[in-house]
């Protein structure tokens, strides 16, 4: 018996152990601020329900992956990067791009020599100062294959001279055409003439980093907040993964005085109910509603709806015998009643959507007018309409009936919607539709081995250029994966892209004409809506910038007011 | 008993490279890929960031190095969260959950079994109803349904404890009572069954025939041989509170390793959910132990070591 107590002490011990070790774990991840750091953060929350208290209670959906711009890529990422960091320019109002780190620059003749002016005031928040060499060691990390980065040679593949052969392995990465004609010039030579580049330069794969502090850190550079530099309007002082972060005020950030926001606190909630409940007791100063939620705070003071530029659509694979067909895609495209899928369905404000390009994204150079206003519904509901082109369709493929797959996401959201198309669709006589509702990832991986017939798909942009969306659907583009194939089509962007690069007006009705032939000719995609968020904000908070790219909200500029 | 134990921990080990094993080549079979931005990147591309991860190698080799890294100790880097070491996102996450897991245990067990005690003392009496009632009410009610109705009346409407969030010990109130439900249910109704069979028993009998009183029965002599079976049962419910219970973590936004391994799966992080596989695997296997020690200690008629 002795023995067996003796036994079970030493089991209890040995769990105990690992239970505070656990603790202690848990502690560890927390050690990225001081402890004065989270008394004042206390401290400051215990007075944020003062009048006039800067400070900004926020929550998000899911943990920052990264705060390495090399290594971003989704949008809490961007968000959070955004805040803390400037790059050449940053997203100001109406998606404008509003000077940063660079104070100006000029483009030479041939568009391919961009001499951007840095601003000899901005500082890191070790002191160092913002040079162009830290932008000349961020970008060539961004595009180095060693580094492993999603983004760096996406974004500055065929846009950045040498920057595709360099992510290929193929060029040494000091080739790449940015370089630093002093401290303060940075010289960007592009592959051809890129007139969105100025909007590309807010992107945060492109911020700068201090090449010392990335080296001195190593393998564990921005894992925590104090192996973080900032160079923006925030700078993060506590970084608790898994349970949110707080970034402060950046004293010495060279456009302090127009920062009066002194704290952002952010905490992971992924309920949206639990949100909801923690804005309805004065916690959180901004939710995101799900649908079911909409209703009930529509008529409320506090509910506003956020236009975002995303777009989803069905793809659909030509390379399948039914889609081959105009005609069938064109009645695929004309039987979906989009009004009703947005107001039943989806009812978060989102939008039916008529063509490739979001409402309110880009606007004609001279007259200013909004692209889709300028090319209109190119897609419509019409149910005899489709039906007629059904027949026709079937007439042509010689077939009675038809079977086609559709593969869909996982969610219960998606689910609903994917049941409403498939019903939309199956209004074709003698069509059958198959809904397979996969994860994400797994959708991604179908996607890119073209194992598919009819598709849910979106797609954001990367900058604020009609050439994000209509560049996608070029012969082979990477991201195409329909199968749609048009040498005129191809050109037509080639075109846009080369000869009228630096004539905004003629290159801008060129994309209009290239939407016409890929929705209404070439009947490529069906389109489907343009995405809202549906958010009830309290009045007292002002000032913020609804980016359309990049990180979604800009606080530079937010105060609190009337609180 | 030191012999038993022994092979109990070879057994351990030989366990653990199974379910290793077992996961590595499930994971395998998990489809998509584990690139965050697969739509964005060109195949040349997504060929460079899987031989970044060592995903290009040939399977079995990639196998061999897992194991390697195993015995050093190394569970890897997560391919969500860059760079970052995933014994580390493990253990920071795992101490909420098994915080919650513990309080609600302790909680529910002590008062599920004090309610089962109740029930049994006062058999078919009033009191011995409104137990059994409450028990069947937590045992078919849900707990997120309970945390809904907690986190809005308790949070939200009275304001007695925070709605949600991970900074104090009153944030862990409410998760904890609505994790706590459970095990207090099946402690209530296992409590009150075995103690109505154990009071019925002969040296029951007698002892209440010698004189010695109803509680003092209950508890000198009830109580030991009714907490066997509720071991066994409460055993294996612990490891899944302590290491974590995704809906309530959601519900009241708690840091802990239950929503993390639920993530890793959707998005394929195969470090993460080998290492949280594993820390479970290991966690049960251990109170499986610990469990049949204490049967020895409650019972000493079950002494595993005099029969070998």
């Amino acid at each position: 018996m002795k023995k067996t107590n003796w036994l079970l002490l030493v089991l209890a011990l040995v769990l105990s152990m690992f239970l505070v070790a656990c603790s202690g774990g848990s502690d560890d991840t927390s050690n990225s601020t001081d402890d004065a750091d989270s008394e004042d953060t206390s401290d400051t929350e215990g007075e944020a329900s003062g009048d006039s208290e800067q400070v900004l209670n926020l929550i998000d959906g899911a943990e920052i992956p990264t705060m390495d711009a090399s290594m971003a890529t989704d949008a809490v990422a961007f968000q959070w990067l955004g805040s803390t960091m400037d790059g050449l320019y940053r997203l100001g109002e109406k998606g404008q791009p509003e000077p940063g780190i660079a104070k100006d620059h000029e483009v030479s003749e041939d568009g391919l020599t961009w001499t951007f002016n840095l601003r000899e005031d901005a500082v890191w928040s070790n002191g160092d100062p913002v040079t162009a060499n830290d932008f000349v060691y961020a970008w060539q990390r961004a595009v180095n294959p060693d580094t492993g980065s999603e983004y760096g040679p996406y974004m500055m593949g065929g846009v950045i001279k040498n920057a595709a052969s360099i992510a290929e392995g193929e060029t040494p990465v000091e080739e790449l055409g940015v370089t630093a004609a002093d401290d303060y010039t940075l010289e960007v030579t592009l592959e051809k003439p890129v007139p969105y580049f100025e909007s590309l330069t807010t992107f945060g794969t492109f911020l700068p980093l201090n090449q010392a502090f990335v080296e001195e850190q190593g393998d564990q550079y921005a894992l925590e907040a104090d192996t973080l530099l900032s160079n923006g309007p925030f700078v993060m002082t506590e970084w608790n993964h898994g349970e949110g972060w707080t970034v402060e005020k950046n004293e010495d950030y060279w456009d302090a005085e127009n920062v009066q926001l002194q704290q952002i606190n952010v905490k992971v909630v992924k309920d949206t109910a639990t949100g909801v409940n923690l804005y309805d007791t004065g916690e959180i100063d901004r939710v995101g509603l799900s649908s079911e939620f909409v209703d009930q705070y529509r008529t409320s003071e506090e509910f506003q709806i956020n236009e975002e530029p995303t777009l989803f659509y069905i793809k659909m694979n030509q390379e399948n015998e039914i889609l081959s067909n105009v005609n069938a895609r064109k009645a695929i495209q004309m039987v979906i009643d989009r009004q009703s899928m947005v107001d039943v369905i989806l009812n978060n404000g989102s939008l039916p959507a008529v063509g490739d390009i979001p409402q309110n994204f880009v606007t004609h150079p001279e007259s200013g007018e909004d692209f889709r206003e300028l090319n209109g519904d190119l897609v419509e509901y019409n149910l005899e309409e489709a039906q007629n082109l059904w027949s026709t369709a079937k007439e042509e493929l010689g077939i009675e009936e038809a079977e086609l797959n559709y593969l869909g996401g996982d969610s219960e959201v998606a689910q609903n919607l994917d049941a409403y198309i498939k019903d939309q669709l199956q209004q074709l006589e003698g069509l059958t539709v198959n809904v397979q509702s996969v994860p994400f990832q797994e959708r991604l991986d179908r996607d890119t081995n073209m194992e598919y017939e009819l598709q849910n798909s979106g797609w954001g942009p990367d900058y604020i250029d009609p050439n994000t969306f209509l560049n996608m659907w070029v012969t082979d583009g990477g991201n195409n994966k329909t199968g749609y194939s048009s040498e005129e089509y191809d050109s037509m962007i080639q075109k846009a892209n080369t000869e009228l690069a630096q004539e905004p007006v003629e290159r801008f009705e060129l994309f209009l004409e290239a939407e016409k032939m890929l929705i209404q000719d070439d009947a490529v995609l069906a389109p489907l809506y343009q995405r809202a968020t549906a958010q009830l904000w309290k009045p007292y908070l002002k000032g913020v910038i609804v980016n359309p790219m990049g990180p979604d909200y800009t606080y530079k500029h937010a105060y609190i007011e009337g609180k | 008993m030191t012999r038993y134990i022994l092979q109990r921990l070879v057994y351990m080990v030989i366990t653990m490279v199974v379910i290793a094993t077992a996961t590595f080549f499930l994971m395998k079979f998990l489809p998509g890929t584990p690139l965050s931005a697969a739509d964005k990147l060109s195949e040349e591309q997504q060929a460079v960031v899987l031989e970044k991860y060592g995903l290009d190698d040939p399977v079995p080799v990639q196998y061999f190095n897992y194991m390697v890294n195993l015995t050093q100790g190394d569970l890897g880097i997560s391919f969500q969260f860059d760079n970052r070491e995933v014994t580390d996102i493990i253990m920071g996450r795992i101490g909420p959950s098994m915080q919650l897991g513990i309080q609600a245990m302790v909680i529910g067990t002590i008062l599920g079994m004090l309610l089962g005690l109740v029930s049994a003392i006062y058999h078919n009496g009033p009191l011995d109803y409104t137990s059994t009632f409450l028990a069947v009410l937590g045992q078919s009610i849900p707990s997120f349904v309970f945390a809904g109705l907690l986190q809005f009346y308790i949070g939200v409407k009275l304001g007695w404890f925070p709605v949600a969030l991970w900074e104090g010990w009153e944030y862990t109130v409410l998760p904890t009572v609505s994790l706590a439900i459970f095990p207090l249910a099946i402690a209530a109704r296992f409590m009150r069954t075995e103690m109505l069979e154990v009071m019925g028993s002969d040296y029951i009998v007698t002892a209440r025939a010698k004189g010695v009183n109803k509680f003092g029965v209950v508890f000198k002599h009830g109580l030991r041989n009714a907490l066997i079976p509720l071991i066994t049962v409460l055993g294996p419910l612990a490891i899944g509170l302590m290491t974590g219970t995704l809906v309530i973590e959601n519900i009241f936004a708690v840091p802990g390793i239950g929503e993390q391994f639920v993530k890793a799966i959707n998005v394929n992080d195969f470090p993460i959910i080998m290492g949280t596989t594993l820390l479970i695997s290991f966690l049960f296997i251990f109170i499986v132990l610990v469990i049949d020690l204490l049967y020895g200690v409650i019972d000493p008629r079950i002494r595993l070591a005099e029969g070998e």
